[in-house]
Order: C-alpha cells, then structure tokens, then sequence
C-alpha cells in the first residue's frame, strides 16, 4: 500500500470539465423526467408502452450513470487513490445487496417465488 | 528517574511526517465517514421501498407528490454539486475571488434545497397528511427529513468554510478543508440523486 | 522549535490538576485505561446482574425477584455484557495497543478518539440510570417489536434502551472511522499491510464491520423512537400496517455483524498471544488475514438465521442455512492455523497462555452448537431454548471473555508497569474455566429438554432441576475467579514486581519502549522490515532480549494538546438524546426545550473544536 503513487494537490480536472459533466448530469436529470411523463402517459402500445414497461430499468440506469460521474469526477474518485474507490466501491456493494436481499425477503417471502411467475 | 533521561531535538516531528497511504488522514477519514453512510441510506431507503403502498389512510403519492417543484430541488442540488467543485478549484489556485464567487453560489444552493423541502412538507401537511397520517407518509418524512438534516448540515459546514474564505483563511495549501466538506456535500447530492427517482418518479409510476 | 526557556519537562503537559488531566486527554493511552476501568465496572454489574438471575434459577418456583424485574435483568445483563463491557474492552486494547502495535504517535484523531470514550461512558451511565429509576429495559437485549412498543411497553424502559444504544452507537461509529483511518495511515516506514501484527487486522476488520451494521442499528433505532414518541407504527401491526418483521431484519442485519465485531478483537488477541509463548511465528498468516475478510464479509449474508422460526419460506430458509455453513469454514481455517502454531513450539505456560488455550477449546465448542444453529429444521428445536443461551455464551463467554482476559495478563506489565501475580493467575483461569463449563455445559441439555430462555422461573418435575442447580453452582465459581483477578490487581498495584519492558520475549513493536509507555510512545519513528518486528531486530543484533530502552525527555515531540471540546459534545449528545425522552411543552415542534439545547451544544462544541489548534502551543 505505501508504494501507492502520491496524491498531487494540483486539481484533479480542469474547470471545463467540470462544466461538461454538470451539462451531462442536467441532460440525464432531463431524460428522467421525460421518460417519467412519457411512459406516464403512455398508451397500450408503441413507444410509450415500451418505456413503460421499462420503466424502472431504464430509471436506475440513467441515476446509476448520474451518480457515477458525480463520484468519478466531482468527487475525484478517478484521479484519485485507488483505496478511497475501495472503501466507496465496497460500502456500496455491502449496501446494495442489503437492500436487494431485503427487498426480496419482504416482496417475495412465505411464497415459493419463482414459482408464482410474480417476478416477471 | 531523570538520570536516564536522553535529549531528544534532532528528529523534530514537526514536519509534515508522510501518512502511510501518502494522503491526509482527514481525506480518508471523510471517505470512511461515507462508505458508512451508505448504509444509513440503504437501511431508510429500503424502508421507503417496503412501506410506499401503506396509505390505506390518508393521501398517498399520486395525492402529494409534485414532480415540478422536485425536479427544481433536483437540479439545485446537482448544480451546487459543479458550483462547489469550481469553488474547490479557485481554492486550490489560490484564486479567492473564484472560490469566494463558486462557493457563496453552493451555500445559496444548499439554502434553497432546504427552502424548497420546508415549502414541500408544508404543503404536504396541508394536504392532509402528518408525519403520523401513515406508513407511506412516516417513511417518507423519515428519508427525506433525514437526507434534509444533511443537506442542512453540508450548508452550515460550507457555510462557515465561506467566512474562512471570506477572511483569506483557505489558502491552496488549506484548500483540503474545502475539499474534505465538498466530498461530503457530493455524497449527499448523489443521495438525492437515488431518492429523486426511486422515491419520487417510481412511487408516482407504480399502479 | 522548542524554546531554550522551556522546562523540557513539562513542555508537553503544562502543570494541570489530575482530574482535569483525565477530563480532558486525548492521548490514546490514557483513554485506552479510561476504557478499560469504566468497562469493567460495567462488567461487573453485568455479571452481579448475571448472578441474580442464576440464583432465581437455582431452584424451581422461586421467588426472589418478581418477573417484572426478571425481564429488567436479563435485558439489562445482555445489553451490559455486549455494548457495555465486552465491546469497549476490546475498545481498551484498540486504544492503548494499535498505535503501539503500528509504530505511531497516536491515532489519526486523537479528539475524536476522547469524544468516542466519552460519548461512551455516559451512554453506558444512561442506560444504567433507568436501574436507579426502577424502569430498566425489559424488551430483551433486541428488542423485538412489538414488545418493545408504546403499546406494549408504557413506560420508559424501552426508551432508556432505545436512545442508550443510539448513543452508544454514536461512539462505536466515531471510533470506527478513527481506527480505520489510523490503520491505514498511520503505520510505521516498512509496516506494510501484509507485516502488520494480527491483532491490528482484526481490529481493522473489526471497524469495518462496525461502519457497515452501525449505521443499520440507527435507523432502526430511530424507527423504534418515532414509533415510541412520534406516534409512528414502523414495527406495530395496526391500521398503517406497519411489520414487526422489519424490525427483525434490520436488527439482525446489524446483529450479526456486531457478534463478530464481539469476537474479532478476542481472535486478534489470541493470535498474537500464541506465537509469543510457542516461541514460533503464527502459522499461516496471510491464510488468518483472508480468513477473516472472509468472515466480514459472509457476515453480512446470514442475519436471517437468527429468524428461522418466523416463517420466512424455504428459499430463504435455505439461503441463509448454507450461508452460514459456508462461515464455518474460514472459522475452522483460524483455529488449525492456532493449533498448527502451537504445534512442534516450545510453550511458555504461563497464564496468557492458559486463557488463550482455553478460548481455543471453547471457542470451538461454541462453534459447533453454531453450525447446529445453522440447519434450520433443527433450530426450529433449539431456538430461544436454553440450548442458544449456551451457544452464545461459548463464543462470546468462552470465546471473547477468555481471550480479553488473556489479553489483559499479557498486556497489564506494558500498561501499568507491572507484572500480574501468576500463581493467582493461574487459579483464576482454573477457576473461570471450571465455573463457565459447570455454569453453561448442562444448557445444552436443559435447552434441549425444552427449558425456553427468558422465562423468570420453573416447575419441579421437568428433569430441569439438577442442571439449573449446577449452573448457578458454576456461576458462583465464575464469581469467585473474577474476585481472585480483583484481588491479584489490588495486590499488583501495591507491592507487584516492576515489568521490563519485554517480560514475554515479545514479537512486536510495544514490547520495544518502557514499561508503561512514555506519552510519545516513540522517541524515534521505529522503522520496520519484516512481520514480528520486534523480533526480527532481536535477530539483527543477536540478542534474545533487547537492552532495557531508556526514558527521554520528548523535548521537541509534537503531541496533540488536551481539549474540553470532546467532552462538551459528549454531554451535548446526551442531553439531545434525553430530552427527546423527557419531552415537556413542545408547541407543535417534535423536538421540546431540551434536544434543542442539547443540539445547540453539540453544534458549539464542536464548532469550537474545530477551530481549536491541534497542537500544543508551547511545543512549538
Ligand atoms: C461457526 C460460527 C457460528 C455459527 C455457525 C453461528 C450460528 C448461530 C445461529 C444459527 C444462531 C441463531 C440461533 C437461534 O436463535 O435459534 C446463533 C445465535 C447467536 N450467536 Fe452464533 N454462530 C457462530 C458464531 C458466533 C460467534 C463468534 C458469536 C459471538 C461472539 C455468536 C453469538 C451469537 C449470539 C449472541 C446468538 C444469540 C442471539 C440471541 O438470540 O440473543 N455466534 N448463532
Ligand atoms: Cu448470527
């Protein structure tokens, strides 16, 4: 771990790139909410009634991709040392799963759930 | 006792000694202080997820919700997160026209978010539903209150790093003390960045 | 740059009165005995606690305490043992140890390392104020709801247990970003990840797994106080529907973490203690450190075996079954590299040595009755019967207390400079080894005969009688070994034999400076070139034990200078916390007069704190 390389305090990132991923980040916010009224209004069929059915998928993608250039880039984790997207990375992992693990044992317990076709 | 006592000045420990991972403590620390937070977030939101359709009594989303005013604290929240990163740059430039500009921006960010929540919730209230009314409501409140007490906290932290600034107290070579609470402030963006859909947009979509 | 006026030797501690001294410290030393001493009198209410509720035991339909105050003891004698006594024991030994063990000064924060104590002592005071109120927690040491509701718990038992914890959990978060930071910072030149001393890896493994379930516990404990004083029904089937069930999972989603944050620092400490007495490094070092990775890690995969009675269906039953088999195989790792490292030593039998052989042996038995545990149709048998009481206390009694105790003969010369008498060491371990076996052995038996745990007493004729009898029996011995180890430190502190600095022939770095440590620790950074440090500088000059280190005078160290801040925050938690209690007029606010004071001062303190220098002034 001492051999890692040394952390400059010069900034990590120029200020235009700060301004393209703030630019990004308003887009993706942009795209959620319009999927978010397309499908709502979506009809039965067509390309509404695609996204809608979706939906959520294609919601925890587009903030999944949002926080992952906060943390890369506003929070420095790609410039940075690799123990601190370690320590990040892992927690997160840890948490996910809970609340995967969680979610599952309340939506799906007491019931064979594979068998009830529930999840599809 | 003092006969074996030995003198002691040449390794003067008053240098910057190196840290074993060559970055300052503080940095770590901060970044352990949010891998811990995760957990917080999980256990509130998983809670969320498990109780959004108790509203037997009372409104439920589709009553309360209102998308408009969210998605402005959104975008607040989001650009606060550029506002303080630029701000970190100035800092770290030595250039405190830039940070003092960049920073007095996020402070004014982190003020309206919590300006946007208070009108939220009295809105809510008005509507009908308590922090008590029921399950949906409880767990809602409990999340975003508590994401709130951080975004209200970051806003004070930040607060109090703008009067340092203010008074030349944030050179480049103390720009970590900017850096460590920016850290903090991203982390509760991207919070809000998993509690905007999935409290909000996803409880509206659901049947 | 030390000035030529200052007297080298107050330079670091300015003429102060003693008490303000321990107030207000921030050397990890001192705060390391703070824990230590308040621990163990804790300890031993717990176990006064302990030995109540064995003598109403005793015998069939007795009636020496009412069920009411049954129900307060072993809520009480649970809550004390784990928070209160065996996890800030531990934290002793994280203290006055890990920077020692690493080569450093201190740890990375020395005042937040005095908050955590502080925020520590009197969370533990709080919950054991309620005692003096009459109105201890009742709930059982988890508290499930809905027991643990308004509803059914009126009074403010459960709110002691409630806001305690929440208090409690703020200390073992704070020291947890503490000692992680300073593990990985903090080391020594040359103390790379992979030479660090075992008890260093579990105390990091330990505080990961404190920062991933603490948290947990909070939320839910901030649950448990909206539903007990905000009218709201996370855990109470009522009109709201809210579910018992999730309190169950997020509990045990923290629980069974914090059992191995229990024992991880008992197998951190063993791991050290054999090497040293088997004269012979510890066998299989990098197979010990994945080990426990491993453990942490599963451990976050098998809280629901502490719910097989619910009815969570079998894909759940089964999941978590084979989960926590799966743990028992890097367990089962740690103990043969134990033996493997005694194996073919030449032992020292002296009484660390003792304690720590016999934590090998009944860690091992209570690892048994755990992978029994782990088939649920078989737990279905043994669940909250007299059977889980006896597992629980052979990991955590014959695991984790057996091994602190070690820890405490092997490390008290370095920590107070003197030597423990071995003969009564060696009679309190006979009699704590014979007293816990007689006391928890035949559990197993009345537990599988039917006798359910928590119930205040018994009727003759269920063949429970005998076992009862020789379990308080035992628990008594238990007793009187723990009076013979008071009575060897009363002794010790009068007339013991000064310790040198390496009484053991020890293999690490703390066995390298005085016996008790200078404030600075080191005069000079030590640097290090292999594992066992101490030993292999042994090897490099040729000597079995090193020349007794001289004392120095520090001038010139640079140590963090003591501060009252930490303590005001402490006491600004405590209020918040109390006042949500004692609510009085609150005018439509949900927090009333008291939390907001209490806010306020934690807010100011720690405003102060932070513009407080981190450094003595005159040290400059
Ligand atoms: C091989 C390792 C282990 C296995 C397989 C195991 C398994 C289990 C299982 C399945 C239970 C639930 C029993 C029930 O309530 O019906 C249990 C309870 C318990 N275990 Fe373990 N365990 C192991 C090691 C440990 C360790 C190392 C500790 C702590 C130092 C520990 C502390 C406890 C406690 C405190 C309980 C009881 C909780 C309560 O009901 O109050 N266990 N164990
Ligand atoms: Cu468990």
């Amino acid at each position: 771990m001492s051999t890692q390389s040394v952390a400059h305090d010069q900034p990590h990132a120029s200020g235009g790139k700060y301004v393209q991923i703030a630019v990004i980040l308003f887009v993706l916010t942009a795209l959620e909410v319009a999927l978010f009224e397309v499908s709502h209004e979506a009809g039965p069929t067509g390309f509404g009634a695609l996204l809608a059915s979706h939906f959520v998928v294609i919601l925890l993608a587009l903030s999944a991709l949002k926080f992952w250039f906060v943390a890369m880039f506003y929070m420095h984790l790609k410039f940075d040392l690799k123990v601190l997207r370690y320590v990040f990375a892992s927690s997160l992992l840890i948490a996910v799963v809970v609340i995967s693990a969680l979610f599952v044992l309340f939506t799906y317990n007491r019931t064979l759930w594979w068998a009830t076709g529930v999840w599809k | 006792m003092t006969a074996a006592v030995l003198d002691h000045d040449s390794a003067d420990a008053h240098e910057e000694h190196p840290t074993s991972l060559r970055i300052d403590s503080r940095k770590l620390a901060i970044w352990t202080f949010i891998g811990s937070e995760c957990l917080f977030f999980a256990a509130l939101i998983t809670t969320f997820v498990i109780y959004r359709n108790s509203h037997a009594t009372g409104p439920g989303p589709k009553d309360v919700f209102e998308v408009p005013l969210v998605t402005a604290g959104t975008a607040v929240l989001l650009f606060s997160s550029f506002f303080v990163v630029m701000a970190l740059n100035g800092a770290q430039e030595g250039n405190r026209k830039k940070l003092l500009l960049w920073l007095s921006l996020t402070v004014l960010c982190g003020c309206f978010f919590v300006g946007m929540q208070v009108y939220e919730f009295t809105g809510f209230m008005h509507k009908g539903m308590g922090y008590s009314t029921n399950l949906f409501a409880t767990s809602f409140f409990t999340l975003t209150g508590f994401h709130g007490t951080h975004v209200a906290i970051g806003t004070l932290w930040l607060g109090t790093l703008l009067k340092d600034a203010y008074k030349g107290r944030i050179p480049p070579n103390k720009a970590l003390n900017l850096e460590i609470a920016a850290l903090y402030w991203h982390f509760v963006d991207v919070v809000w960045i998993i509690i905007f859909p999935v409290v909000y947009l996803m409880s509206l979509f659901a049947k | 740059m030390a000035t030529a006026a200052l007297d080298p030797a107050h330079a670091t501690s300015p003429k102060r009165s003693v008490l303000v001294d321990w107030l207000t410290t921030v050397d990890h030393k001192k705060i390391g005995i703070l824990y230590g001493a308040s621990a163990f009198i804790f300890f031993l209410i717990g176990g006064l606690e302990a030995e109540v509720i064995r003598l109403q035991l005793m015998k069939p339909d007795t009636h020496l305490v009412s069920p009411e105050f049954y129900n307060q003891l072993f809520t009480m004698h649970g809550t004390t043992m784990i928070f209160l006594a065996v996890m800030p024991i531990s934290a002793m030994f994280f203290n006055f140890f890990v920077p020692l063990l690493i080569g450093a000064r201190d740890v990375a924060f020395p005042r937040l390392n005095a908050m955590s104590f502080w925020v520590f002592l009197l969370g533990g005071l709080f919950i054991n104020a309620s005692l003096l109120m009459n109105a201890a927690p009742n709930g059982g040491w988890f508290g499930y709801a809905p027991l643990s509701s308004r509803q059914y718990s009126p009074g403010v038992n459960m709110d002691f247990w409630a806001l305690g914890l929440q208090i409690l959990g703020i200390a073992s978060l704070a020291a947890g970003v503490n000692f992680f930071t300073t593990i990985l910072n903090m080391r020594a030149p040359g103390m790379t990840l992979m030479r660090m001393p075992m008890f260093v890896w579990s105390v990091l493994v330990t505080q990961v797994l404190v920062l991933l379930s603490f948290p947990v516990i909070t939320i839910a404990l901030v649950m448990l106080t909206a539903d007990r004083n905000f009218h709201a029904s996370f855990f109470s089937y009522n009109v709201a529907g809210g579910d018992p069930m999730l309190w169950q999972h997020l509990f045990w989603v923290f629980g069974h973490p914090e059992v191995y944050i229990l024992i991880m620092p008992a197998f951190g400490i063993v791991s050290e203690i054999l090497p040293v007495f088997s004269r012979k490094p510890l066998f299989g070092y990098s197979a010990m450190v994945f080990s426990m990775a491993f453990i942490a890690f599963l451990g976050f995969g098998v809280w629901s075996h502490h719910m097989f009675a619910t009815g969570m269906g079998p894909l759940a039953d089964s999941f978590f079954s084979l989960m926590t088999m799966l743990i028992a195989i890097p367990t089962g790792v740690k103990i043969f590299n134990w033996i493997g490292t005694l194996w073919g030593g030449s032992l020292q039998f002296k009484t660390p040595l003792y304690f720590a052989l016999g934590f090998i042996a009944m860690f091992i038995m209570g690892g048994l009755s755990g992978v029994m545990h782990a088939v649920a149709p078989a737990d279905l048998q043994q669940t909250d019967s007299y059977f889980v009481v006896a597992h629980f206390h052979y990991v955590l009694f014959g695991g984790s207390i057996f091994s602190l105790t070690a820890g405490a003969y092997y490390w008290w010369p370095k920590m107070f400079g003197r030597m423990l008498d071995e003969g009564l060491g060696k009679v309190h371990f006979w009699l704590m080894l014979i007293g816990f076996n007689l006391t928890f052995f035949p559990m197993h038996f009345v537990g599988l005969l039917g006798m359910p745990r928590r119930i205040y007493t018994y009727p003759s004729g269920l063949g429970f009688d005998g076992y009862n009898m020789a379990s308080t029996i035992g628990a008594l011995t238990l007793g009187v070994g723990f009076l013979v180890f008071i009575y060897n430190v009363i002794r010790t502190w009068r007339t013991g034999a000064h310790a040198p600095a390496d009484p053991w022939g020890g293999a690490t770095l703390e066995w390298a400076i005085p016996s008790p440590p200078q404030e600075w620790n080191f005069a000079v950074e030590p640097t290090v070139t292999e594992k066992d440090a101490l030993w292999a500088m042994k090897r490099a000059a040729g000597v079995k034990v090193l020349p007794e280190p001289p004392l120095v005078s520090g001038k010139g160290i640079h140590l963090p200078s003591p501060s009252w801040w930490p303590l005001f925050t402490s006491f600004g938690i405590l209020i918040f916390m109390v006042g949500i209690m004692v609510k009085g007029e609150t005018h439509g606010f949900p927090f009333g007069p008291i939390s907001v004071f209490g806010v306020l001062l934690t807010a100011f303190s720690i405003f102060k704190w932070s513009y407080q220098p981190v450094d003595h002034p005159t040290s400059h």
